[in-house]
């Protein structure tokens, strides 16, 4: 019973993490119409970049919530970076975009590697939360509670964000119909360099935040980038809640497929990605093909 | 017979009605013209008849065989070619590869992987025989997006004609063509021979109803009128649909 | 005409006097290396180049012909079972991608692909009753065609560049034949295709499958080289490696694929003994090539020389001709 429970918590915890992964994943896709390969890539520099704020190597060591955010928007900046300077370039050429996310995901994982060797680095759990809470029989570890706590916070102020705000409108047209929101007067070019560097600084806290149950090693880019592609293609490109919904889905489905069938662990969690391309494109909760 | 036979055609995306029961009886060898104003649903029509698009209800029979269900390609097999409003040429190739991709695709040959396509003479024959019906065949080693709109307009009707079609659906053939060109191309259709029936969109009626032996009237897809050219210009609804707008 | 295949002519015996001009066994390996990429490469090339259909799933292809080969030589089967029984495998696996994946194209036809090698990955990696897992294959021995063992380098590369140039020639008749034509149109206008009479999803399934056959090839070749299979060659990065291949030497021509396969077999073997961040730099240069040359390093390079003769020949500057899109 206590294995089921807890099974449950670390399903919900991972798909928590996974939302924060995956949002972001999302809305770029939504709007810009391409799959970002560098969104692994984030995610591990931001984890990489959070163990330098805490290990003391800087002269100091930061508050792992602070040294979370400061990462967050580190990241984001560099994705900014990243879409101003060379997708922007190829503005309209879908494929190319994805051809230059899939290179610069090269040079990201390298640079880690140069960064940090390619030993595996742990991070301890945050002051206070490092112990256990009562789950019926179980006892489930107070930071993976807290993730989830974390993941529902983002999803509000991002759903808060889309529904209520200029700028959220704004995104929300453009991921309907760029054309015409262009036409609208959006300039749809700088929310673009927006919504890609919150994605890229969602994908780095979701790194830092990780890092104390996943650890850090070179290769997470590689793990986790193709989970952020399952949940949006079964949840929707563009859709908030699609991504949620996916995110728990792969979830359950990621570990409840590695504790009872870890020989076909990433078939069942693949298959549904295929089955959903190739049946309903545009996801469960999408309103637009790809 | 009658060379295209359209029954309560309809057709519907969403809530929006596109095509309304429309019905169209094209005999062999007629020019038939149809016109109507913007978002009338002629290319609808046109992409219903074609098979590109599959129509709610009605049917579709070419030369009394019954194609409403048939794949597009298989259409082209039974002999309707057209052309596109919008030029969709193959910009990477010379006109004369253009025009043996056209030739190619009723061919056999079309599934073969190993023969040297530059060899087969016959093909290349072809080729320039259908370009030389448009005019074109001086630079058929051109390659394509080194010529004009108008010569682009001309490979598009090399290519449809090239099919050897029983039926050619014209989709605005005249589009975008200087006053010159317009006149070269109305000659170049009027000297099709009638074994080809054609159907043509067009905007410009000044051009396009000289060649015209029926005209038939759409409006927020529905047929409104249907005659001879004077029958259509004397019905006061034309009027109505052109003017009231 | 005599000039073209006096250069294919000399292009041959330069590369059969390889494994004699370069004494090292080691370089004569990477050399071989870059001959079985190169086949992949082409192979993945029918696709993306001719097919304009871009998969980032194809190393999973690749690795099944290697397992398959190393199971069925495990199991006891003699070399040519094996390699038979491998192209079957992949064949077989082919069909089935191409049955999925062919249900789109564009952006989701990579998601497709992707998610179908990454499917493969994880059976390789976890099915371990079948697989060996991370742990991977051993295989103990190549085959001796003709009684003539492939055990030194030199053998090895001799037989690679025999089927190597077969490969090169099947491609090159393919592409000009009346089928590679009509490929080439289903890239440029699927929709007029259709009109014209073609089955666009028949050829594309026909390329497909010619394509997983060349990759099959390649595969059953690495597997050998390697004397080992494990879960690494079907991973994400292995596809990505191969598209870099494909897209950096120019996709949609003959040599493009080849000059890639070199490009990226040398970044990982011989500069990453000088250049520790290798990988960084293959990704920049793969950045910079979609960036300022999207045509590839082969028709980029054609395109400045042309451009170089022309501003020669001429007393005003002429400006570099625009790039294709």
């Amino acid at each position: 019973m206590t294995f089921w429970v807890l099974l449950t918590v670390n399903s919900v915890t991972f798909g928590g993490l996974l939302f924060l992964l995956s949002a972001g994943f999302s809305l770029i896709f939504g709007l810009m119409r391409i799959p970002n390969l560098t969104h692994g890539s984030m995610f591990m520099l931001g984890a990489y970049l959070g163990t330098t704020f805490f290990s003391g190597a800087l002269g100091f060591t930061v508050n792992f919530w602070v040294g979370a955010i400061l990462t967050g928007l580190e990241v984001a900046i560099l994705g900014a970076l990243m879409e101003r300077l060379l997708l922007r370039r190829l503005a309209g050429q879908q494929l190319a975009q994805v051809l230059v996310t899939l290179g610069v995901s090269f040079m990201v994982a390298d640079f880690c590697l140069m960064g940090w060797g390619g030993d595996p680095i742990s991070v301890a759990t945050p002051a206070g939360l490092g112990g256990f809470v009562r789950v019926g029989a179980a006892a489930a570890p107070l930071y993976r509670l807290a993730i989830i706590v974390i993941a529902v916070i983002f999803a509000i102020a991002l759903w808060l964000m889309l529904e209520r705000t200029r700028l959220g409108a704004m995104i929300r047209a453009g991921v309907d119909d760029p054309q015409m929101a262009r036409v609208v007067g959006i300039r749809v070019s700088q929310l673009f360099t927006l919504v890609f560097g919150l994605g890229a600084g969602l994908a780095g806290f979701a790194g830092v935040i990780g890092s104390p149950i996943l650890s850090v090693y070179p290769g997470l880019d590689q793990d986790m980038l193709p989970l952020a592609l399952v949940v949006v293609i079964l949840g929707g490109t563009g859709s908030l809640l699609g991504s949620f919904v996916g995110s728990i889905i792969v979830g359950f489905i990621y570990n409840f497929g590695q504790a009872l069938v870890p020989e076909l662990a990433y078939f069942i969690l693949f298959l549904p990605m295929v089955l959903v391309l190739v049946l309903r494109p545009q996801g469960l909760f999408g309103g637009q093909v790809l | 017979m009658t060379a295209l036979a359209v029954r309560d055609l309809s057709k519907s995306f969403g809530g929006l009605r596109v095509t309304t029961n429309v019905n169209l009886a094209v005999e062999p060898g007629e020019r038939r013209l149809i016109i109507g104003p913007n978002g009338a649903g002629k290319t609808t029509l046109f992409n219903l008849i074609t098979g590109e698009l599959r129509p709610d209800s009605g049917s579709i029979q070419l030369f009394g065989q019954d194609i409403t269900g048939a794949a597009t390609r298989k259409r082209a097999h039974l002999g309707m070619a057209r052309t596109y409003q919008i030029i969709t040429l193959f910009p990477r190739d010379t006109i004369l590869r253009n025009a043996m991709l056209a030739l190619l695709g009723l061919s056999p040959l079309r599934w073969n992987p190993w023969l040297p396509l530059h060899r087969q003479q016959h093909l290349l024959d072809e080729a320039h025989a259908a370009l030389g019906r448009v005019g074109l065949d001086r630079i058929a080693e051109r390659p394509l997006a080194e010529t004009s709109y108008g010569e682009k307009r001309r490979v598009e009707i090399a290519m449809a004609l090239a099919q050897n079609p029983k039926v050619l659906l014209l989709d605005e053939p005249f589009a975008g063509l200087s006053i010159d060109e317009r006149r070269d191309v109305s000659r170049l259709l009027a000297a099709i021979p009638r074994e080809v029936t054609i159907v043509m969109i067009e905007h410009d009626m000044d051009t396009a109803l000289d060649l015209a032996d029926r005209i038939t009237l759409l409006h927020f897809g529905e047929v409104i009128v249907e005659g001879t050219r004077a029958e259509v210009v004397a019905n006061p609804r034309t009027r109505e649909v052109y003017l009231g707008e | 005409m005599i000039g073209r295949n006096l250069a294919i002519a000399a292009a041959i015996i330069a590369l059969a006097a390889v494994p004699y001009a370069i004494r090292e066994p080691y370089y004569v390996n990477v050399a071989s290396q870059i001959l079985l990429y190169a086949i992949f490469a082409l192979g993945l090339n029918i696709l993306v180049g001719y097919a304009g259909l871009v998969s980032l799933g194809h190393a999973g292809l690749f690795g099944v012909a290697s397992y398959a080969v190393a199971s069925l030589l495990a199991a006891g089967f003699g070399h040519t079972i094996a390699i038979v029984g491998a192209l079957v495998v992949g064949l077989t696996f082919t069909a089935g991608f191409a049955a999925l994946a062919l249900r789109a194209t564009g952006i989701s036809f990579i998601m497709i692909t992707l998610a179908l090698g990454e499917i493969l990955w994880g059976l390789a990696y976890r099915w371990i009753s079948l697989t060996n897992g991370d742990n991977g294959i051993n295989v103990s021995g190549r085959p001796k065609p003709f009684g003539i063992a492939l055990t030194s380098a030199n053998a090895f590369y001799d037989a690679t560049l025999i089927i190597f140039l077969v490969a090169v020639a099947a491609v090159a008749i393919f592409v000009r034949s009346p089928f590679g034509a009509t490929l080439c149109g289903t890239r440029d206008q699927p929709r007029r295709m259709n009109a014209l009479g073609y089955h666009v999803w028949m050829i594309r399934f026909g390329a497909f499958m010619f394509s997983g056959l060349l990759t099959s090839v390649a595969g059953v070749l690495f597997v050998y080289y390697n004397e080992f299979i494990s879960p690494q060659t079907l991973a994400l990065t292995a596809s990505a490696e191969a598209l870099l291949m494909v897209i950096s030497g120019g996709a949609g021509t003959l040599l493009g694929p080849i000059v890639g396969a070199a490009l990226v077999v040398i970044m990982k073997n011989v500069v990453s003994a000088y250049v520790v961040r290798w990988n960084f730099m293959l990704g920049a240069i793969f950045v910079a090539i979609v960036i300022f040359m999207p045509e590839g390093l082969v028709p980029g390079a054609a395109r400045l020389f042309r451009s170089a003769v022309r501003m020669m020949s001429r007393s005003k500057p002429v400006p570099v001709v625009e790039r294709m899109s």
